[in-house]
């Protein structure tokens, strides 16, 4: 399987359907940032992604009403939410948008069960009452219901605080990084919860992260947003595991980053061998639509390499290099190994893999990086 | 003791301090939450009274009753009698003059509280209005609380307002400032003690009641 081009699909080109969030703005700041945004997202969780300062939350804030485009069209469900064209700009109360900030933003003067009823004031009593208990119990969080945001647990108050974003049923929900305090097994219960709760209501989610896990673990589709604009838009896989971007690429975790040289081409083989700057390094990997001595730059996760203490043999990989460890650091259940080939590379191993090998700085290592490890990051 | 100085004093604190609540929620939402690019003269105007002695309060305010002034003249056509050296004129004097401890400490919890909240109020369907009743009043009390404290005991406190503008008219304008102020020039010192002593412990009594209670409003922020 070699890399394919995923043409960035933008919204205008996809049919859209009315319960599709439809986005196609321009907001430009006094520093020169430029938020230039096209795309939609159909019912499910889309996940927008991208470094901090890339305008995430400048354009959940511009779907919520929250700051104005100066030009473009925002539609949700079956409301323009703004409209240049006919200068249609929806306040923020009339958009049927839920919204969850990164703080949460739970009223703390108010019990758990007021916060989720605060959006239902125009309903008679007993029926916000019905709707309050229904909505607390289907986010598993029906005994905070008489208590205030300082008195109940990180997860419980993520929890009363999507509960409070739908219970007024949007036909958006924005999720601004909400997730991002809590720990992995939490997490991935709510969005669960969250998931079930969609299944029968619907509507595109759309949510917010810098993080590459929460993309592959919670998306069903993902956008990847750089300086304003998005850069790539499909599925989680084809935005962050191949990446055609290098923005994205150091974003999606290549510790390693190499310009190298291409100095042979295995067509049969649908490989093709590449020289790493003018080292005695070459690489076998995925051949691309290129041309012998074209300059290409290549992306190796530090996770994909496997290190022997012998040189192995009988083996499928490829790639089987011999090197000399420079450092060993620890970051947590992690060995970080920096590696002497010719060039520098980063492999990650665990702090057992490291004991059982007797690996120390000065130690003689053989790499083994099998050619589908290696990414082409751009030609 | 003055009784008849202390009953007219709190009477005119507790006016006072009630209207400047009222005018006092207003202004301080504006001065929080507008954006006008000419806020700040506002703001100043309202701060004036901290700054100026209140003999130029006074002074103003006597030119303003007076009949050559407009107001002074409409006013005088309405009721038959001019501003100055009444009641009513001791109160929109004392208006003036507490403004700012009404204004200032209200603003200043408004624009504490965590502007997310504002917009997760209006992402919930609340408007302005409800935002402010069901979002920004509440978690002000400690704010709101402060600045009708302040007021009162403001104008509790006035003096040289009172002298410029209302004068020494036993029950219509002669309040319990102005009366320690009689007895002491008339040498009167036993009575000047008991009156002031009587301000005194009454003042105590009523500040440590109001931040006693208003204690527990601190219990509505999150223990972060």
């Amino acid at each position: 399987m070699a890399i394919q081009v995923t043409p960035t699909i933008v919204g205008a080109d996809i049919e859209t359907t009315r319960r599709d969030l439809r986005v196609r703005i321009r907001k430009s700041f006094a520093g020169g940032f430029t938020l230039d945004a096209d795309f939609a997202a159909s019912p499910g969780i889309t996940m927008l992604f991208g470094a901090s300062g890339a305008g995430k939350t400048t354009l959940l804030d511009c779907i919520a009403g929250l700051q104005r485009p100066d030009s473009g069209l925002i539609a949700g469900g079956d409301q323009v939410f703004f409209d240049s064209s006919t200068g249609a700009d929806l306040p923020t109360p009339l958009r049927r948008v839920g919204y969850v900030f990164q703080t949460l933003a739970l009223f703390p003067h108010l019990s758990a069960a007021d916060n989720v009823a605060y959006g239902l004031v125009r309903k008679p009593p007993n029926e916000r009452r019905r709707l309050v208990a229904e909505i607390l119990e289907r986010f598993r969080v029906s005994l905070t219901a008489p208590r205030r945001p300082s008195e109940i647990s990180g997860g419980e108050r993520q929890r009363v605080a999507l509960a409070r974003a739908l219970v007024v049923a949007p036909s958006v929900l924005l999720l601004d990084e909400p997730l991002s305090a809590l720990d992995a097994a939490t997490k991935s219960h709510i969005m669960d919860d969250l998931r079930a709760w969609n299944e029968a209501a619907s509507i595109p989610i759309l949510y917010v992260t810098h993080s590459r896990e929460e993309v592959f673990a919670l998306g069903d589709r993902a956008i990847f947003l750089q300086q304003g604009k998005v850069l790539a838009e499909g599925t989680p896989h084809q935005v962050l595991a191949a990446p055609q971007q290098e923005a994205a690429a150091q974003l999606a975790g290549f510790e390693n980053i190499f310009d190298a040289n291409v100095v042979a081409l295995h067509e049969s083989q649908g490989t093709m061998t590449c020289q790493v700057g003018n080292s005695g390094f070459y690489l076998e990997v995925p051949l691309g639509r290129i041309h012998k001595a074209d300059r290409v730059r290549l992306g190796i996760r530090a996770g994909d390499i496997l290190l022997a203490s012998k040189k192995p043999e009988g083996l499928s990989a490829r790639n089987v290099l011999e090197g000399t460890i420079a450092s060993l650091t620890r970051r947590d259940v992690t060995m970080v190994a920096e590696i002497d080939c010719g060039v520098r590379l980063i492999a990650h191993l665990t702090p057992g893999a490291q004991q059982s090998l007797g690996l120390t700085p000065g130690s003689k290592i053989w790499l083994v990086i099998k050619t589908y490890s290696c990414h082409l990051l751009r030609r | 003791m003055n009784l008849q100085a202390l009953t007219l004093t709190i009477k005119l604190a507790v006016i006072v301090s009630a209207v400047l609540l009222l005018v006092g929620l207003p202004i301080a939402y504006w001065v929080t939450f507008s954006r006008l690019r000419w806020k700040f003269l506002v703001e100043a105007v309202v701060a004036l009274p901290l700054v100026l002695p209140p003999t130029v309060l006074g002074y103003y305010l006597l030119v303003a009753f007076g009949s050559q002034s407009a107001l002074g003249r409409a006013y005088q056509s309405l009721t038959g009698h001019t501003l100055a050296f009444t009641f009513e004129g001791l109160v929109i004097g004392s208006l003036l003059y507490s403004l700012p401890f009404a204004v200032q400490p209200i603003a200043a919890s408004f624009a504490a509280v965590d502007p997310k909240l504002l917009a997760a109020s209006q992402t919930l369907g609340a408007g302005g209005w409800k935002t402010f009743w069901r979002v920004i009043l509440p978690l002000s009390r400690p704010g709101v609380v402060t600045g009708a404290v302040l007021s009162f005991a403001h104008t509790v406190g006035e003096f040289g307002v009172v002298l410029m503008i209302g004068g020494n008219i036993p029950g219509i304008t002669r309040t319990i400032s102005i009366d320690i102020y009689d007895q002491v020039q008339s040498a009167n010192y036993a009575q000047a003690g008991q009156t002031a002593l009587a301000l005194l412990l009454f003042s105590f009594v009523v500040l440590s009641l109001v931040y006693g209670l208003n204690r527990r409003a601190w219990a509505a922020w999150p223990s972060k």
